[in-house]
């Protein structure tokens, strides 16, 4: 071996060599890239992280008040005691955390029922208009999650809240229950109507990439077609369930805007109302102690389920060519079948909007009657007794700031996260096996676990003063950007994995023979190459983050108030007809976006999700 | 014009495995050297440590009498200074460019003028005969034409060095055969000195001027063609080229014969260790439908011919020998045949060490 020759160089010589390598390292692109995400992710996830950790074990100056011998900035266990123990725990913690743990439980198993079969339908059977409902069946996802809880107030409501009849009791005569009014029942069937989608895409794309071959072979071995269906496709298929699993639980269980309707009203309280409830007040320290046993449980739970399917299986790529998969012959149950999947999206898409538009429509609210029927909600004009005085959503210029706000967000935060999403890909991608790739990846991966509403909550822990020499950035637009950014690198970093990946190592590799520099590699050949990733990655950026409430609902502030909270603030304070015009305003410029964006070079929902 | 390479004991390593184990290599202007091997045997790691794709944890490369790469000095010159060319096995044409603008984007990088340019594109193009393609793009041309504008692409730059992995791996196997010639011709033309990596023994003795053969990153034998075939230096080279595959038989070296257990060779095994490793190249075994002096009497196994050349499997108790002759045999199966051995074609191998004897005293 060449270890004489090592020794006998000088000193000098070898420290020379050793570190112009060092400089090789470090001034690779993969290497300057990652390290710049490195910083990126300190100062985005692990900082705030850490300052709200700080905050639950230090006093607080509220806390004086209750404990005068409190020492301000002391360690102290206080707030967890407070919040895991007595009367107080049971109140703020125990019975929400209950709460938030059934909703998300159940309505994860509603939305694997839901997306599970009608991925079966549309990839598997010969039901017709497939096509079409595979393109509808995105639908529920372009719009708010808690669309859909407003317009099953809208619909079932009773005398409790506004003391106005819902139209059930205007068609029926009497009042619906409270149970099918508010609470758990309800808010599980809206959360899992929303998230249904995610089981939808996770489990037809899987479903698509199971060579049709692996279950003839089972065919040709003489199983049954439910032993195939069991033995051989359920288990192929079970990375895919598991990973809408974990994706539709931890969405639930940060999701502020339904359980925040339909709950709230009959006290109904789950931890993520509860967080909203504690900053409120001020109690900082009890909001964040709150979010961190969120999270924790979040974590816990997605670690368990990843234990279930092996390495990390149900994270990582489902997606893949498809194969000419076996189709089931429906026979005389295709038309069943259709005509349930069209009374589905009937009920989910068609049912809602109607509502939501002839909500808005009436005068009065619960007054049912034709001759209520006015535009006041959407051009009246201002100082009426409706709405607090408030002019129509179209001539409010409050109402259009808010809505360049929200288009404003979506855009920068897009493109920042697609931006963010390609770098991701390629320092991960070209450091393969480096142990600086696989922490980029693990530390992108962070987010994806922290529910929503605290995710929210690290961040006014983190930009409430400043630090360093970046400023508080609390009350500002840009800390909403941040902050959405941030929640977003997960999704950004698979998708940017899944486009480099795409793009093979050679072709980079040819421009480097080629005597191309870095910058020109990137301009050439990388750039143009991942674009409809990159244009994927901001059409899934964009439509989020237009509708994305629980993560930003702790950190506006009126002028930085975006639809979303708009309608949350609007709902509140008891004009829920304007906060119907609102959302569909929403709901028309997520639509819009979504038109425009996937136009450009070939960009899709499903590419952003890494698919 | 042409440049040597010379390789000295060059180690890379990923995590625990050694790609390439203290390697040293020196390859002749002008020549097209083969690095042969089984997947997994570094050659392509090498290659790529010529190309400066890889940063090898030990040793020094030289192009020409530039030091292009030293561990101990910290040298290591990105792939685009050290004047070669690689073609990949994928071909690796950039999709979003047309064959003009994937020709030209080296040369844009040097700065070449527009007639420059559009003068090396024809002539590039003419040379691998794909001409007036300029304006089509990687996927509206076959597996071969792709291959050839991957060709082309490295010819326009004119580099010193060409780096070749496995170009004709993803071709059918009539276009692998015209592409052989192809770039056998090619390189006779451009004197350019190459390096080819290929996993395909009848690519690396059609086309080398010199075979290196290597096994877990170690070079097992450097030469000629001719002599990797003829006399290969240790067991892992004798079974590995050749096909049909060579025959290996455990004998004992008597000092003037090798005892095969059924029978013997007489032949002058001087030099030989007594537990030895007979090799014969089924084509070396001369088979007679009837008993001649010396030959031993075998039943025919199996015949399979191929229309040019048949082998047959002829077996005597467990021994088994593979022989090959020319054209259709009329031998039938189970027939008796009596197979001649020429102690001239046999190489003897130390069956402890796997190495070559080199006979007489």
């Amino acid at each position: 071996m060449t270890a004489p020759a090592v020794a006998q160089q000088p000193l000098s010589m070898r420290l020379l060599a050793s570190s112009r390598r060092f400089i090789r390292w470090l001034t690779r692109p993969q290497v300057v890239l990652s390290l710049i995400m490195l910083f990126l992710m300190f100062y985005m996830i692990i900082i705030p992280l850490y300052r709200m950790v700080m905050t639950t074990v230090t006093w607080q100056p509220r806390d004086v008040i209750n404990v005068p011998e409190a020492e301000v900035g002391g360690l102290t266990l206080y707030h967890y005691i407070r919040m895991l123990t007595g009367a107080l725990g049971k109140i703020y913690l125990y019975t929400p955390l209950v709460h938030s743990l059934t909703i998300a439980t159940g309505a994860t198993f509603l939305a694997l029922l839901i997306g599970g079969s009608l991925a079966w339908l549309v990839v598997r059977t010969d039901m017709p208009g497939r096509r079409l409902v595979n393109q509808l069946a995105l639908v529920p996802y372009i719009m708010p999650s808690w669309t859909l809880a407003q317009a099953w107030l809208v619909f079932f409501k009773n005398r409790l809240s506004g003391g106005t009849p819902g139209v059930f009791e205007y068609l029926v005569g009497t009042s619906p229950p409270n149970w099918l009014s508010y609470g758990p029942v309800p808010i599980m069937i809206c959360s899992a109507l929303h998230y249904y989608t995610f089981f939808f895409l996770f489990v037809s794309a899987a479903l698509m990439s199971i060579d049709s071959n692996l279950e003839e072979a089972g065919d040709l071995a003489g199983a049954s077609r439910g032993r195939i269906l069991r033995k051989i496709t359920f288990p192929l298929v079970m990375p895919a369930i598991l990973s809408g699993v974990i994706m539709t639980f931890s969405k639930v269980l940060g999701t502020f805007g339904g359980p925040n309707i339909l709950g709230t009203p009959v006290r109904y309280y789950v931890v993520a109302t509860m967080i909203r409830g504690s900053i409120g007040v001020g109690d900082k320290a009890d909001a964040f102690v709150l979010a961190i046993i969120l999270i924790l449980f979040s974590m816990t739970i997605i670690n368990f389920n990843q234990k279930l399917v092996g390495t990390r299986k149900s994270y990582e790529t489902i997606g893949g060519r498809g194969f000419v998969a076996q189709v089931s012959k429906l026979g005389k149950l295709k038309k069943v079948a259709l005509a349930g999947v069209i009374v589905f999206q009937i009920l989910v898409i068609v049912v809602p909007l109607g509502l939501l538009v002839w909500s808005s429509l009436m005068l009065q609210d619960g007054n049912y009657s034709l001759s209520n029927l006015s535009l006041q909600h959407w051009i009246g004009p201002r100082g009426t007794i409706y709405n607090h005085g408030e002019p129509g959503v179209l001539l409010n210029p409050k109402i259009w700031k808010t809505a360049w706000n929200s288009i404003r967000l979506a855009l920068w935060t897009a493109l920042f996260t697609a931006l963010i999403g390609i770098l991701l890909g390629y320092a991960i991608v070209k450091g393969r096996g480096t142990r600086l790739s696989k922490l980029i990846e693990q530390l992108a991966f962070i987010p994806y676990v922290i529910p929503g509403i605290a995710f929210g909550a690290v961040y006014i822990a983190m930009f409430i003063k400043p630090l360093g020499p970046i400023p508080a950035l609390y009350g500002t637009f840009a800390l909403l950007v941040v902050v959405s950014v941030g929640k977003h690198i997960p999704y950004s970093s698979r998708s940017g994995v899944s486009a480099m990946m795409q793009v093979g190592r050679e072709l980079e590799e040819a421009a480097q023979i080629s005597g191309a520099g870095v910058l020109r590699r990137f301009k050439a050949i990388i750039f143009p190459l991942t674009s409809a990733g990159f244009v994927s990655g901001f059409l899934l950026t964009f439509i989020t983050t237009m509708r994305e409430l629980s993560l930003i609902i702790l950190l506006v502030t009126p002028e930085t108030q975006v639809l979303a909270s708009q309608t949350m603030f609007y709902i509140e304070n008891g004009d829920g007809q304007m906060a119907n015009v609102v959302i569909l305003i929403l709901i028309s410029l997520v639509a819009i976006g979504n038109l425009i964006i996937s136009r450009f070079r070939g960009g899709s929902l499903k590419k952003g999700l890494g698919m | 014009m042409e440049s040597s390479i010379t390789i000295n004991n060059l180690t890379k390593r990923f995590g625990n495995v050694v790609a390439v184990n203290d390697f040293s290599l020196s390859i002749e202007p002008g020549a097209f050297l083969t690095l042969l091997g089984p997947s997994g045997c570094g050659k392509t790691t090498l290659l790529r440590c010529i190309a400066g794709l890889e940063d090898p944890d030990g040793g020094e490369i030289y192009i020409g009498d530039k030091l292009v790469f030293s561990y101990t000095r910290g040298i290591s010159l990105p792939p685009g200074q050290r004047n070669l060319g690689l073609v990949f096995q994928n071909y690796a044409l950039w999709p979003h460019m047309t064959v003009y603008k994937n020709m030209t984007f080296a040369l844009e990088v040097q700065k070449l003028s527009k007639e420059e340019m559009n003068v090396r594109v024809k002539e590039s193009l003419a040379e691998v005969q794909m001409d007036g393609y300029e304006d089509r793009y990687p996927r509206e041309m076959s597996g071969g034409q792709q291959q050839r504008i991957a060709l082309a692409r490295m010819l326009a730059y004119r580099p010193k060095v060409f780096l070749m992995d496995e170009p004709l791996s993803n071709l059918d196997a009539r276009l692998r055969m015209d592409m052989r010639a192809e770039l056998k011709h090619l390189h006779h033309v451009a004197k350019a000195t190459t390096v080819y990596v290929t996993h395909d023994q009848v690519e690396a003795l059609t086309m080398s001027s010199a075979i290196a053969v290597m096994k877990e990153g170690v070079l097992q034998q450097l030469g000629s063609p001719d002599e990797i075939y003829r006399y290969p230096a240790n067991l892992f080279v004798a079974d590995f080229i050749g096909n049909p595959k060579v025959n290996l038989l455990d004998g004992v070296a008597t000092g003037h014969s090798v005892d095969l257990g059924r029978f013997q060779i007489d032949m002058d095994t001087t030099g030989a260790p007594e537990k030895v490793v007979v090799a014969v190249r089924p084509e070396d075994v001369a088979i007679s439908l009837e008993p001649v002096p010396g030959s031993v009497e075998f039943t025919a196994y199996s015949v399979l011919p191929s229309g040019a050349d048949s082998t047959i499997v002829a077996r005597l108790g467990k021994l088994e020998i593979t022989v090959r002759v020319m054209g259709i045999s009329t031998i039938c199966m189970d027939d008796k045949i009596w197979l001649v051995f020429d102690p001239q074609m046999l190489n003897l191998y130390d069956r402890e060490s796997g190495d070559r004897s080199t006979l007489g005293s």
